[in-house]
């Protein structure tokens, strides 16, 4: 945040912050002077005004100073947009640099203050209505575009709402970001209030500008009261820019934050509250730590959301002008908050309906009764009580599954119970397995099914007494009693065939025409299996790995190898017949490493020699899977896949496929037929595979295209993964196929597995996304599942829940280990229900709802036109938000964006969404590529799906060399960056370091070990090995991202004003596309537009 | 007589050939009227160690329909340089190479001792002999074991540069390549799945690619014997290699349930040898040599489920029609064994097991071309192991005694025309003015494929006389007959043997002494034989006999002397009196009596009757027994259970099987151990006395025949009881008295019924 802020410079302030003067000025400078914080509320309620005004002093004059950050608070107001956020992010921006500062300090101070306003949160809408005086509004409008149009419109709620509690204590805070600290926090407990406000504040933004937005909530005024007259014009200030969320009024920096948070919500979600609290407030102006007591609201905003418009009213006066990117809500700013609110005390899992921390934040987790996040993740943690609620409020309900998550080591994998012979024990009815929720009745002779309220008996060797509360006095011996993620040993009668299973196989499929042998991919993966066979996966404390491993090449006939321990040398065996594929051996096929390691390595040393001559150019596909899974078949095993492939499949044979591509077909209807399979034969095989409990993962080398989408469906429905090389060269791309092979051959993986989720009476699973293979509408079949493979499932009501027993998910995943166990993982989460809409937006998680949102629309694209699919998100979304507006936020006026704290986000990230090459390629995108991370996509964790639409920018010449912590990231946007330094962008799948052109050449010559800028080589790859802090740093830190992420992320070095800059310029989210995404300002003025209509 | 008998012997032994009639009856009618036809038998490659090959290509007829080749038999004038042609009559020219032909200075062919000759073409490129090896691996460790002792060994005893491949099969097929270092190869088929030859070949892949990757023109040339001595490869290269591969063949690693036969794909394995020599070596003399430790139990060709509680077809399913797969499979074997025989590949089946392994249905592998059929309990039994090493065995030139690839083509003077050929050939389909319609055996044809030929294998040879009564013969005319073969000789050179032979004419009414006295009797019962054996495997069994009974009285109403409805008044000349016997036991015959054999034994049995000398059939038809005794020196004896005598040992030949029986005073003897005590030496040595006869035969016999050593009550004594003629029965025991021979537990009839009844129906003028 402070980036942005700083970046955002103050300017803006002075100039939006007129709007709010309208407002309620009175209110904020009432707010700000003393604690604000009484004021504050009054201003919400009535007055968001309040706010505006804070902002405007500051604006004014202050602008210069703070204002920088400020500034775009201003303009936040402009906007009105309730984005509250932005404009307290702006706002401490404002303040800039030393907003940082600031916002410790505030923050702290906060902290008190966060009690109170926990409440408030939720309703949050508060802040920034008000503020935003139309002045405001206008600017933003203008900044806007849109707002231009719905300008003054809306005005109402917005505003309204959302600020009052906050708001009031925003306004507070504002002034004070800085400064007051500690009034926000008194203001805090006016957060009830907060929602007067909007009222207030309405009439400000209202009016113009409303598209830009939330300004308002800075506004809301309550915000600072400081700002009062004056501020609000500052807001507006913002006018110009401004506009943005909440914030906005934000007279700069001061007032921001406050709105925000708010107080907005009076309390109810108490638990998070406390912790959050604070949480809040940082994340909603971003910077305000400060705010955060105070007002809340504003910045916050959120809770009071995203009045964007509303205040049109009033301020209309300012000219309009840019809304300015520092007034919108700002992503880097939330996951700051989020870190330095929840980072540090565990989670712990015991309460029901808890929103865990985000993502991107780093926290223990202590499993009390309810499965880690680090397994489930919902969007939302409380769920409307009826379907008509959820078909209103358009929030989708899903969850985000990763059963098998690797849990960092201070965290214990779960326990796994042996429950002998009798098997674990289940309701009879639901089949649902014994998890804490089950109510044990009749001195513990019977239990209740939590689930279907089935009353079932309590087997003679299960019995225990209960005690005086009616729990069972085992409760804390048993996981499955008392933990909310535990594994059963699954008895025979879990077993395919009612036998136990044999350990797993692996098999490696390895491509041997020309292309492979040319490239050096056959002679360097035989290397590195020499090696990497050392390194299978193995469970628990085992000596060796259980898992065989078997070998075959491929062109377009196939070679398998007989490597029995007693062989002399390796025997292959070409099977020609690839019409009719069967596996020409048994015994000698499938191996122990260690027995048959010699055979092995006299294996792998010959192929690259036996192939050397090759001219054989065609290759064959799905007979090779075919190979593979007879092969297990006949093994009677489970086991995986590693396919290494070269080229489009033309030999003739099943599964052969012609060159299709077809760029014309981009953004017509049928476009679709690019993410289709071309043939049956695909899916037919996978099914197979799935039955047989193969899973396959494919390793591709492309030099053209080869038809991605097709290739891809086996691996995508067994649970496999694909891997792709574009122009593999052995030089360039080793480090980053053999990290991944590395990781892929060594992860652990379930076989053969079945995953049911299970969830309370009144909510069913009706929708999977992932990879995976489904023969009915229930089971999920896995061929392999890893700790990497994610499944979205989506609930739908098929009856009332009750609000008491809140809404159970019970995800049951039979599955075999590495070792060829057969067990039962059970994970165990329990939701929150609510009869209030307000309950329901505030719980929810973004970055899950966009991890459920783009699976939901690449699979979209499958079947309906693109536009279809962008235009279906973006109604959705606007549903959302206007339903928000509409039931939850304070009235405000109709031009105020007003947003929901918690998915303040979720304009700025479903814009990425939007753009993503999927969904909009790029004319460097080929269809290939599209189809790579449609299925990528698929499978992905809310983690990843965070930063691959949203990549983080971290800067890294900014802070001391001496600073070891990673660098706080800045927002995805050209104009963040400075051409003095250097920066590192990833995104999960690519890593650039971009290098300034006026970039100190002590720096360059530090880390690239050349005297200046020029002789940097554009598309280095490697960093060089340099013993000096910078360069150590700087690798390690790059060395550090990429053990967070699944793939190995080969680095990018990007120049300044070259030509591969392009490329790197395609991840900065926030600005516009060169393939026509809009930018973040220009989205989020659309999606103002789209509420506003959905509204009127 | 003594005349004829040498005669006859003579041209055996120069000419390889026996007439059944060496008068021939001048016409049509009269050669009808004599009920055994005009026929030879003809052994192509009869060894002539002293007939040197000569270097050079024969002289042919000029007449695009003839074609005959010069023989001593062809007028020759040699002012002129001419000569005419014996069978078509045109007058020819010699070549420029005979400039200097006279009186005094004959080429070789026109000498009368060259009737046959040999000549070595130079032309053509020279192939190496081709030996693939196909080798089921469903064995059990120690037959496996031994044969793989037994490839290995004979890799030793291949030519160097001939070529040699490996197919193993089991439940798969693997097709092994031979030139790999460091790792083996192979190719592997699935067993159940029948492939065309273009399939196998692209498959393999044989076929050139039809668009070169990168059209080096010149470069091609090379590649070609490459792709193809992927898998054939010269024995002096790999045999290290295939060594090593032998030593690691395993058996067949697929798990064989309980209950079940393990899956053999034999059916897919030949048709991939066949489709990989077909797409490598075609018209090249190839040898598929077929291991089988049981039936093909999958794929096409399979002969039986793999069911264990189903057994095998018998005799018995096949009369009701209840052999489910026999249909099939014989088609499939006989397309490939049609296939193979097109290109000139002969097909060797080795099986080895207890229970049949379907040489019934694959008989026409080898029967078709030439190849050889053994079959044999074990692959770990001294029976299969010499045999097989027999086949590799060396003619007194250091060439094996085998050739491939051969034609036959027979040229006839006009009277006569070729009616067909029984033997291991099929038909090549040329239609020529000398070919009959009537067909007996294979015929509408003058010429023969014999993909695969040893010196002993021979022909019958059916004709027809078809000059008219109306319009005899000359006094002194002679019939004539040439036969041609072609074929590649075991050194690799082509060689072209000619045999041209003649007879004179007789007018049967006039001369029908001459053509009596004339009369092959031993021949005549081998041909005749042939035709009952060649009928009997279309035919059902009774309908044979009944038409074997009926040329026999026939002929014996022909040449019989006799008065009318007296039997004791028949006699028959010399030249006929061992005829009617030789037919009584053909009928008792494994040939034609499937009783107590399986499909499989028949099979077998009848195959090596339609390729061995008349020596060989004359055996097989009526087994020979010697008596050993203290009484005198070994003599042979009557066949007959008379023969069998407390105090002597009897030797049994039977070809199959060698008998050695000891009667029952001599097995008391032999119990009480006389033999080792120093004074009844003369016991010890009568007791070798037999062995080394045996032992004699055994070296000379292909294939090895079954070693029996037994003694009166043994269980093995039925091979020699089932032989013999049973003159002594439980029923005519008590009259014919004890003091001789053993009775013979049967319903047969004995030689003397059948005779006695022969004569009545001889003399009766009611037929």
């Amino acid at each position: 945040m402070n980036v942005n802020q700083s970046a955002p410079p103050v300017p803006p302030f002075g100039q939006p912050q007129p709007v709010y003067p309208g407002y309620h000025q009175s209110s904020y400078g009432g707010q700000p002077g003393s604690t604000a914080a009484p004021t504050p509320y009054g201003a919400y309620n009535g007055p968001v005004p309040g706010y505006q005004q804070t902002p405007p002093p500051g604006m004014s004059r202050a602008p210069p100073s703070s204002g920088a950050p400020p500034a775009s608070t201003a303009q936040a107001p402009g906007g009105q947009a309730a984005h509250g956020q932005f404009g307290q992010g702006d706002v401490q921006n404002g303040p800039s640099s030393t907003v940082q500062m600031q916002r410790l300090p505030g923050s702290q101070p906060f902290g008190s203050a966060p009690l109170v306003p926990v409440v408030s949160q939720p309703a949050v809408l508060q802040p920034y209505g008000p503020p935003p005086t139309s002045a405001q509004v206008t600017a933003q409008l203008a900044g806007m575009h849109i707002s231009g149009a719905v300008a003054p419109v809306p005005p109402t709620s917005g505003l309204g709402y959302g600020p009052p509690t906050s708001l009031a204590s925003a306004s507070g805070s504002f002034p004070n970001s800085g400064l007051y600290g500690s009034y926000p926090q008194g203001q805090a407990p006016p957060l009830g209030q907060a929602q007067g406000h909007p009222g207030a504040q309405p009439p400000q933004r209202s009016v113009p500008p409303q598209a830009s937005s939330f300004t308002p909530s800075a506004s809301g005024g309550p915000r600072m009261p400081s700002m009062t007259g004056p501020l609000l014009p500052g807001q507006s200030f913002g006018g110009p820019p401004v506009s943005q969320p909440n914030h906005i009024s934000s007279p700069p920096p001061q007032a921001l934050t406050p709105g925000t948070q708010m107080s907005g919500p009076p309390g109810p979600p108490p638990p998070m509250h406390s912790s959050q609290q604070p949480g809040y407030q940082l994340q909603q102006n971003g910077s305000f730590g400060p705010v955060r007591g105070p007002q809340p609201n504003y910045g916050s905003p959120y809770p009071g959301t995203a009045t964007f418009g509303s205040q049109p009213g009033p301020p209309q006066p300012l000219p309009p002008k840019r809304l300015d990117p520092d007034a919108i809500p700002s992503p880097i700013q939330v996951i700051e908050d989020d870190r330095n609110n929840r980072g540090s005390e565990p989670f712990i899992t015991g309460v029901r309906g808890q929103v865990p921390p985000l993502v991107t934040t780093n926290f223990l987790v202590k499993d009390q009764g309810n499965a880690s996040p680090r397994y489930i993740r919902c969007t939302s943690y409380n769920i409307p009580c009826t379907s008509d609620m959820a078909k209103q409020a358009q929030v989708p309900l899903a969850a985000v599954i990763k059963p098998l998550a690797r849990l960092p080591p201070e965290e214990a994998s779960p326990y796994v119970v042996d429950h002998g012979e009798s098997g674990p024990l289940r309701c009879n009815r639901c089949k649902a397995y014994m998890c804490p929720f089950m109510q044990f009745i009749e001195g513990g002779r019977r239990f209740q099914c939590c689930f279907c309220s089935c009353i079932n008996d309590v087997p003679p060797q299960y019995f225990q007494h209960l005690d005086h509360t009616g729990k069972r006095v085992d409760a804390y011996d048993r996981p499955e009693l008392s933990l909310g993620s535990y594994e059963f040993l699954a008895t025979v009668d879990y077993c395919k065939n009612n036998k136990f299973p044999s350990p797993p196989a692996f098999i490696f499929m390895i491509d041997v025409s020309y292309n492979a042998i040319r490239s050096g991919l056959v002679r360097l993966l035989c290397e590195e299996l020499k090696s990497l066979l050392d390194f299978l996966p193995r469970e628990g404390g085992a000596e060796e790995s259980a898992i065989r491993v078997g070998f075959v090449t491929y062109n377009k006939v196939l070679h398998f190898y007989n490597v029995k321990s007693s062989l002399a040398q390796p025997q292959m065996m070409v099977v020609s017949d690839v019409g009719d594929m069967f596996v020409p051996l048994l015994d000698g096929f499938l191996v122990n490493v260690n027995e048959s390691r010699a055979v092995i390595t006299s294996l792998l040393d010959q192929i690259p020699e036996m192939f050397a001559d090759t001219r054989e150019t065609e290759t064959v596909f799905a007979p090779v899977i075919q190979a593979g899974m007879e092969a297990l078949k006949a093994a009677e095993c489970a086991g995986k896949l590693f396919l290494f492939h070269t080229s489009l499949p033309i030999a003739e044979a099943p599964g052969k496929l012609k060159n299709r591509d077809d760029r014309k077909l981009i953004n017509t209807d049928k476009e679709k037929t690019l993410f289709q399979p071309q043939t049956g034969v695909y899916q037919t095989l996978a099914k197979e595979c799935v039955a047989q409990g193969c899973c396959v993962d494919l390793f591709l080398f492309p030099n053209q295209y080869v038809d991605v989408a097709t290739l891809s469906v086996v691996p995508q429905l067994t649970g496999g993964s694909v891997y792709k090389y574009a122009c593999f060269q052995v030089e360039n791309d080793q480090e980053r196929f053999l990290s991944d092979l590395r990781r892929d051959v060594q992860k652990v993986v379930g076989f053969d597995a079945v995953m049911r989720v299970r969830t309370s009476t009144g909510i069913r699973a009706v929708d999977f996304f992932g990879a995976f293979y489904m023969s009915n509408t229930t089971d999920v079949e896995l061929a392999g599942l890893d700790g990497d493979k994610t499944v979205t499932v989506e609930f739908k009501h098929d009856d009332r829940l009750n609000e008491e027993s809140g809404a159970l998910l019970q995800c049951a995943l039979l599955y075999t280990s590495c070792a060829g166990q057969r067990r039962l993982r059970i994970h165990n989460l329990a939701l929150n229900c609510c009869t209030q809409l307000a309950d329901l937006y505030r719980n929810c998680e973004t970055d899950t709802l966009i991890n459920y949102m783009a699976k939901f629309a690449y699979r979209g694209v499958l079947n309906s036109p693109v536009k279809t699919v962008r235009d279906t998100l973006i109604t959705q979304c606007a549903q959302i938000l206007a339903c928000y507006r509409k039931n939850c936020a304070s009235p405000s006026s109709a031009g105020q964006l007003i947003l929901p704290e918690c998915m303040k986000l979720l304009p700025v990230y479903l814009n990425c969404v939007l753009k993503s090459d999927v969904l909009q390629p790029g004319a460097e995108v080929t269809t290939d590529d599209r189809a790579y991370v449609r299925q990528l996509v698929t499978s992905m964790d809310v983690a990843e799906t965070n930063v691959f639409f949203y990549p983080r920018l971290l800067p890294l010449t900014k802070s001391p060399i001496e600073n070891t912590t990673e660098p706080p990231a800045v927002r995805a946007s050209e104009e963040r960056l400075s051409n003095g330094d250097i920066y590192l962008l990833e995104n999960g799948l690519n890593l650039f370091l971009w290098v300034g052109a006026s970039v100190q050449q002590g720096v360059v010559q530090s880390l690239f070990g050349v005297s200046s800028f020029s002789q940097i080589t554009s598309g280095l790859s490697v960093l060089p090995v340099l013993d000096n802090l910078l360069s150590k740093k700087v690798r390690g830190l790059i060395d550090g991202l990429r053990a967070q992420r699944s793939r190995y992320m080969k680095l990018i070095v990007v120049k300044q004003e070259d030509k591969l800059e392009m490329l790197f310029k395609h991840f900065l989210v926030e600005d516009k596309s060169l393939s026509g995404g809009a930018s973040y300002v220009d989205f989020l003025c659309h999606m103002h537009k789209e509420i506003r209509q959905l509204l009127s | 007589m003594a005349t004829y008998l040498e005669f006859i012997q003579q041209n055996e032994e120069r000419d390889g050939v026996r007439f059944s009639w060496n008068v021939w009856p001048s016409s049509r009618l009269e050669a009808t009227r004599m009920v055994v036809p005009l026929a030879c038998l003809l052994t192509p490659l009869k060894e002539r160690p002293d007939l040197p090959p000569v270097q050079y290509e024969p002289v042919l007829c000029s007449r695009p329909t003839c074609k005959a080749i010069l023989n001593p038999l062809c007028q020759v004038d040699y002012r002129a340089r001419l000569w005419a042609c014996n069978f078509c009559f045109q007058r020819n020219q010699f070549p420029p190479a005979y400039a200097g032909i006279s009186e005094v200075n004959q080429p070789a062919e026109l000498m009368p001792q060259f009737s046959t000759i040999e000549y070595v073409v130079q032309r053509g490129p020279q192939c190496p002999l081709i030996f693939l090896y196909v080798v089921d691996t469903c064995l059990e460790e120690d037959d496996l074991q031994a044969l793989k002792e037994s490839l290995q060994m004979s890799l030793s005893l291949l030519p160097p540069d001939s070529l040699v491949g490996l197919i193993t099969f089991g439940r798969m097929v693997q097709v092994h390549e031979l030139s790999c270092e460091g790792i083996s190869k192979s190719y592997v088929f699935r067993g159940t799945k029948d492939l065309t030859a273009k399939q196998i070949q692209d498959m393999l892949g044989l076929t050139k690619p039809t668009v070169p990757v990168q059209p080096v023109q010149p470069a091609q040339p090379h590649e070609q014997p490459f792709v193809s001595s992927r898998f054939l490869q010269p024995v002096h290269k790999i045999d290290m290699n295939l060594t090593d591969l032998l030593g690691e063949l395993q058996r067949d690693p697929w798990p064989v349930p309980q209950g079940k036969r393990p899956l053999r794909s034999t059916g897919v394995a030949v048709s991939i040898a066949v489709g990989l020599l077909e797409g490598t070596f075609p018209n090249t003399g190839a040898r598929i040599m077929l291991f089988m430790g049981g039936p093909p139990t999958q794929g096409p060709g399979m002969v039986v489920g793999d069911e264990l509680k189903v057994p095998i077809r018998s005799w018995h399913d096949i009369e009701k029609d209840n052999a489910r797969f026999m249909k099939k499979a014989t088609k499939h074997y006989e397309m490939l064994a049609n296939r193979a025989a097109a290109n000139g590949h002969c097909i060797d089946i080795y099986a080895c097991a207890l229970d049949q392994t379907g040489l019934l249905e694959m008989k026409c592998c080898t029967n078709l071309t030439g190849g050889y059929m053994v079959m044999g309990d074990s692959f770990n039994t001294s029976l299969f192991k010499q045999t097989f090493q027999r086949i590799f065995s060396k003619d007194f030139n250091g060439h094996f005694r085998m050739a491939f690839g051969a034609t036959l083509e027979v040229k006839t003077s006009r009277e006569l025309k070729i009616a067909g050929a029984i033997g291991p050939c099929v038909s090549l389909n040329v239609k020529g003015p000398c070919v009959s319609e009537n067909e007996l055996g294979v015929g509408g044809t003058s010429q023969w494929k014999i993909c695969g030929l040893d010196p002993t294998s021979t022909l019958g040879i059916y004709f027809e006389v078809v000059s008219q009564h109306n319009a005899p013969i000359p006094q002194g005319g002679r019939g004539a007959v040439q036969f041609v073969t072609h074929y590649q000789h075991s050194s690799t050179q082509r060689r072209i043997r000619v045999t041209t032979v003649a007879r004179n004419w007789a007018d049967a009414q006039s001369q029908l002494k001459h053509i009596e006295a004339a009369f092959d009797q031993e021949a005549a019962a081998v041909l005749m034989a042939r035709l009952g054996v060649f009928r009997a495997e279309s035919e059902e069994g009774p309908d044979v006999l009944r038409w074997l009974d009926r040329q026999l009285i026939r002929l014996c109403q022909k040449f019989g002397q006799y008065n009318k409805e007296d039997p004791t008044s028949f006699r028959l000349s010399d030249s006929f009196s061992l005829y009617p016997q030789f037919m009584f036991h053909l009928r008792r015959s494994p040939f034609l009596q499937v009783f107590n054999n399986s499909p499989d034994e028949s099979s077998c049995y009848r195959h090596h009757f339609a390729r061995q000398d008349l020596t060989q059939s004359l055996i097989m038809i009526q087994p020979i027994l010697y008596s050993y005794s203290f009484h005198g020196p070994p003599e042979p004896v009557l066949l007959d259970s008379s023969s069998i005598l407390p105090d002597r040992i009897l030797l049994m030949d039977t070809f199959f099987q060698i008998v050695i029986y000891l009667g029952e005073t001599i097995a008391q003897w032999q119990k009480a151990g006389y033999q080792d005590m120093p004074e009844y030496e003369n016991f010890k040595h009568l007791l070798q006395a037999p062995l080394d006869d045996a032992q004699e035969i055994l070296q000379a016999r292909f294939p090895m025949p079954r070693y029996i050593n037994t003694e009166h009550g043994g269980s093995q004594a039925r091979f020699l009881l089932s032989k013999v003629n049973p003159s002594q029965t439980h029923n005519n025991l008590y009259a014919w008295g004890q003091e001789t021979g053993a009775p013979i537990l049967t319903d047969d009839v004995s030689l003397q019924v059948f005779m006695d009844h022969l004569k009545k129906l001889a003399v009766s003028s009611a037929c």
